[in-house]
């Protein structure tokens, strides 16, 4: 969607043509759907499904809508890694409104606004980025004039689906970390009545929101998610199971200090406090920026950040996760691995038992979250008190 | 003639959110008001936490400047606690900062600024091969060619056609204050798709280093990529040479393209150099420690710490932290016991005190106070912060590198160093830096490559990580230049835990209200100095100007008393 000028793509041209008169063969193309599907975690027999949906597309319209945030998250998204393809993908869509992009300002920028939610009323995808204060009726944070409630709202009336992308779209992020000032909370605490996916992470990489967007485009619907509403494509797996340092963990080769001889070896990182054990991600699997490295990969202990509330549960960051120490051997790792594991939603049962350890025992109080499910774990402080009851 | 009141809110192409209003009179600015409409309250947010954990929360303070509050923050932790950083890992965060304000500088002037220069739909009726001949007078780049230009002007034609103008819907196209021949404003174009790609390629420096960009990740006492060049899973001769591949990558990107770009472009806006200027004062904390040294060596920072003031280039003041203050007169906070100039941020209070209109909002210049930034003063003055700031402490403290590569802009626009002092001088100071980081950049490749090579590969020092080696009390500070300005950090901590974090970001030195004595912010005085603004509809003009300065709002509003409580409480006044 950054590349507007890159291989534009006229009106009632369907993508295939256009693809076709850009020069990409059709060899190639497949060769993405099949990728994009891959990513998407669908059988191979469902990649020229795929391709015919894709093919025959037009450039649906979408918003973009920044709110209470640091413009990490459309940072992550000009990284976006698949050069020659991945600019294709972003072209799929009509970006027309994003305000760190777009030439017009003020009331011209507003018209703009309106005149894609008039004109594709029903139809667009709204992306989301920020969270949104609800304390002091919304004061926190304004644009045009204009709380961010009040546009969130407005942009969701019209919107077909909608992405909450990163953490603060998700569900506040750190401005939302206790003892959360301006009372911010995520997309879905305030729609209700809308399909919402969360693109987890403080940000996410670029990839998960491109094959979000692919997959609803493909199918007419927005991909299962997980019980916090992610994506199960990018989300469901835990880091530990997918960590190329896993067989060390295994081994009970940890660690022990940063630069240390372990550390020289590329060690587990459990013992300096990784949250790869408590995290469901895709980090291990797409990596960053092109693939060209992950948190772990670089040395560093992964801080939780796809997980709800994770700057009060995964911290400290660099202490070692509860409950979940010395079994630094194979059969002890199975053991644990195994009773991670148990209960039918896996991931809930997961995140319950190993985020929600520490800080339950430290607080012990459970806290409902949206959507009535399993809370997987409570607030460093009682930040819920804040976020609830507003909606 | 009456003056005409206007609002332009939302600012956009800028890092968060900015609400701009003028009163203008004959087609000039008559007064100006800026103001930051979020706040997010990060400081009391560190209350409590452990200080190694600082650098994350802080970093998301901004995602666009995603690595200078992780950085400062470090800083701040180890000066706090006395850790003495490994050459290696200050050699690396030079690099990954290095990276990170060329990078910025690039996506600012393509992607954020030259739309307020640049005429996409008059590149529609350029001469191609008259583009390649002016770019191949600028430039050995290789896409220089009349066809090049042409295939990038039918991309165009064809999204223009497609009535799907998307991020270029509403653009001010057209505008006379657009003064770029066709072909110019095609060359820009092109280099507006090509720098998409070049910046998302050199920014894996950070993900080498630091995991994913953006926001790497960091580490107080040092960096956690470890050096091993006998392992796959560290920092190893592979990975050494696609750092090598992405710095050069980096530089030659900068000189064949951004910095021609900018001098021609300037070439036709020399009347900028004349407007915009503002606040004549100046302010630069330094940067860039050499290897062995620290920030607060000032000595051997690459580019010096000190302060200009009213324009005079021939003396550099001493900074001296203990002259700034903070007011709150025209800020939605309150203070307690405070006099009217303000407090220093070791005694900073943030007491929220939202006094604006009940939204929405029809003009906020009728408010006494009007913004979420506080107003920070040096000695009772404003002072701008970022490239230029940076840029004329060096060149009046007769730094090399500076005078040389500023030196050639002037001698290329024909003016003198006065021209600086104005929205021109700032865009151009901006890529004046760049080249000089960018070829920096190489250096400090040497270095760690020098050291690794004499079998220095410690990237961490483990002495003070255990809270056990901490004093009961401890606290510190630390400075750097950030893409956008002066940034600088201060923590305090108590048995362990962080008793109080402060932060004064260069957004709020540069969006910063009046003051008690009623003088205006850099934005808003650059705003009334001999400011043009031809149609208010359109209001191109102030966005150049502010655009100049690289506004990121979410930096510059964060602040609150991290030793106090949170207390709101709100006037509404209709």
């Amino acid at each position: 969607m950054f590349y507007p000028l890159n291989e534009p793509w006229e009106r009632g041209v369907p993508l295939g043509e256009h693809l076709r008169r850009r020069g990409v063969s059709r060899r190639d193309f497949l060769a993405f759907c099949g990728e994009m599907g891959a990513m998407l975690g669908l059988s191979s027999l469902l990649t020229p499904r795929i391709a015919k949906a894709l093919e025959q597309m037009q450039r649906p319209s979408v918003v973009w809508l920044s709110l209470q945030e640091c413009t990490g998250c459309t940072e992550s998204i000009l990284r976006s890694s698949h050069p020659t393809i991945g600019d294709l993908v972003l072209d799929l869509i009509s970006l027309d409104y994003q305000e760190n992009l777009q030439a017009a300002a003020g009331s011209a920028a507003e018209a703009a606004l309106h005149r894609a939610m008039e004109d594709h009323k029903g139809e667009y995808i709204l992306v989301v980025t920020g969270s949104v204060p609800l304390a002091e009726d919304g004061i926190y944070t304004m644009i045009g004039g204009r709380t961010a409630r009040e546009i969130l709202e407005e942009g969701a009336a019209g919107a077909a689906a909608i992405l909450a992308v990163g953490a603060c779209a998700h569900f506040g992020s750190v401005q939302a970390a206790a003892p959360n000032p301006t009372r911010a909370v995520g997309v879905d605490q305030i729609i209700k009545d809308k399909p919402v996916v969360n693109i987890a992470g403080c940000p996410p990489i670029a990839d998960t929101i491109t094959a979000t967007i692919v997959h609803y485009l493909t199918f007419g619907r927005l991909p299962a998610v997980d019980y916090d509403k992610r994506p199960l494509f990018a989300y469901g797996a835990r880091i530990h199971d997918q960590c190329s340092r896993r067989a060390n963990f295994d081994a009970g080769q940890f660690v022990k200090s940063f630069d240390d001889e372990a550390a020289r070896k590329a060690w587990c990182l459990y013992e300096v406090g990784c949250k790869g054990p408590a995290t469901f991600s895709p980090c291990p699997i797409f990596q960053w920026n092109g693939e060209t490295s992950w948190p772990i990969g670089a040395g560093h202990p992964c801080l939780g950040c796809t997980e709800r509330m994770f700057w009060d549960t995964m911290t400290p960051f660099y202490q070692r996760m509860p409950k979940v120490s010395g079994f630094g051997i194979e059969s002890t790792a199975d053991t644990i691995g195994a009773a991670l594991a148990v209960g039918a939603t896996a991931g809930v049962a997961a995140h319950a038992a190993v985020t929600g350890v520490k800080r339950l025992r430290e607080r012990s109080e459970g806290t409902p979250q949206p959507g009535g499910q399993t809370p997987p774990a409570a607030g460093r402080k009682s930040q819920e008190e804040d976020g609830h009851g507003q909606d | 003639m009456a003056r005409t009141k206007v609002v332009v809110d939302p600012i956009t192409r800028i890092e968060g959110h900015l609400r701009i209003e003028v009163q203008a009179e004959n087609g000039m600015i008559a007064d100006a008001w800026a103001s930051s409409t979020q706040f997010r309250g990060i400081e009391i947010i560190m209350n409590g936490r452990d200080p190694r954990d600082a650098w994350a929360f802080t970093q998301r303070i901004c995602g666009v400047c995603t690595v200078v509050h992780a950085i400062a923050s470090c800083r701040a932790v180890e000066d706090a606690l006395d850790i003495t950083v490994p050459p290696n890992a200050t050699i690396i965060r030079n690099l990954v900062h290095g990276m990170q304000t060329v990078q910025d500088h690039v996506i600012h002037f393509y992607h954020l600024h030259a739309l307020d220069w640049v005429d996409v739909v008059s590149a529609l009726s350029a001469d191609p091969d008259e583009a390649g001949r002016i770019a191949r007078s600028l430039s050995p780049w290789p896409n220089n060619s009349g066809t090049y230009f042409e295939s990038v002007q039918d991309k165009l034609k064809k999204f223009v056609s497609s009535g799907q103008l998307g991020i270029f819907t509403n653009g001010y196209w057209g505008h006379p204050a657009y003064k770029l021949p066709p072909e110019v404003n095609l060359i820009a174009v092109a280099h507006y798709l090509e720098a998409l790609d070049w910046q998302r390629d050199v920014i894996k420096l950070h993900t080498i280093f630091g995991g994913k960009n953006p926001h790497p990740n960091f580490l107080v006492g040092g960096m956690a990529s470890a050096i091993n060049l006998d392992d796959t899973g560290t920092i190893n001769a592979e990975r050494l040479s696609d750092i090598k591949a992405l710095i050069d990558k980096a530089r030659v990107f900068v000189e064949q393209v951004y910095w021609p770009d900018l001098l021609a472009i300037a070439g036709f806006y020399k009347d900028w150099a004349a407007i915009g200027g503002g606040v004549p004062n100046y302010l630069s904390v330094g940067e860039f420690p050499a290897a062995g040294s620290s920030f607060r060596d000032v000595e051997d920072l690459y580019f010096p710490r000190g302060i200009i003031l009213d324009n005079n280039l021939e003396e550099v003041v001493p900074y001296d932290e203990a002259r700034v203050r903070e007011q709150v007169t025209h800020s939605w906070y309150e203070y307690q016991g405070a006099g009217e100039d303000g407090l220093h941020p070791y005694e900073g209070q943030t007491v929220p005190d939202y006094t604006g209109p009940q939204p929405p909002w029809t003009y906020i210049q009728d408010h006494d106070k009007y913004t979420w930034m506080k107003a920070p003063r040096y000695d009772g003055k404003p002072m701008e912060v970022g490239p230029l700031a940076r840029m004329l402490v060096a060149y009046g403290a007769g730094h090399e590198g500076v005078r040389e590569v500023v030196g050639e802009a002037l001698g290329r626009l024909n003016v003198g160093p006065a021209a600086l002092f104005s929205t021109l001088g700032r865009t151009a100071a901006r890529g004046a830096e760049t080249v000089l980081v960018a070829r920096k950049l190489s250096e400090w490749y040497g270095d760690l490559v020098g050291r690794i090579k004499n079998g220095d590969v410690t990237t961490f020092n483990d002495e003070k990580w255990d809270p056990s080696t901490w004093p009961a009390t401890a606290r510190g500070y630390g400075y750097l230049e950030a893409a956008r300005g002066a940034l600088g950090h201060w923590v305090e901590v108590r048995s362990g835990e962080i008793s109080r974090y402060q932060c004064v970001v260069p957004s709020t030195w540069n969006c910063s209200p009046r003051d008690a004595q009623g003088q205006r912010g850099p934005y808003e005085q650059s705003l009334v100095d001999n400011h043009p603004l031809a149609d208010p509809e359109r209001p191109i003009e102030i966005l150049r100007t502010i655009h100049s300065f690289d506004p990121c709002m979410a930096c510059g509003v964060h602040v609150l008393d991290a030793s106090g409580e949170l207390v709101t409480s709100v006037k509404v006044q209709g």
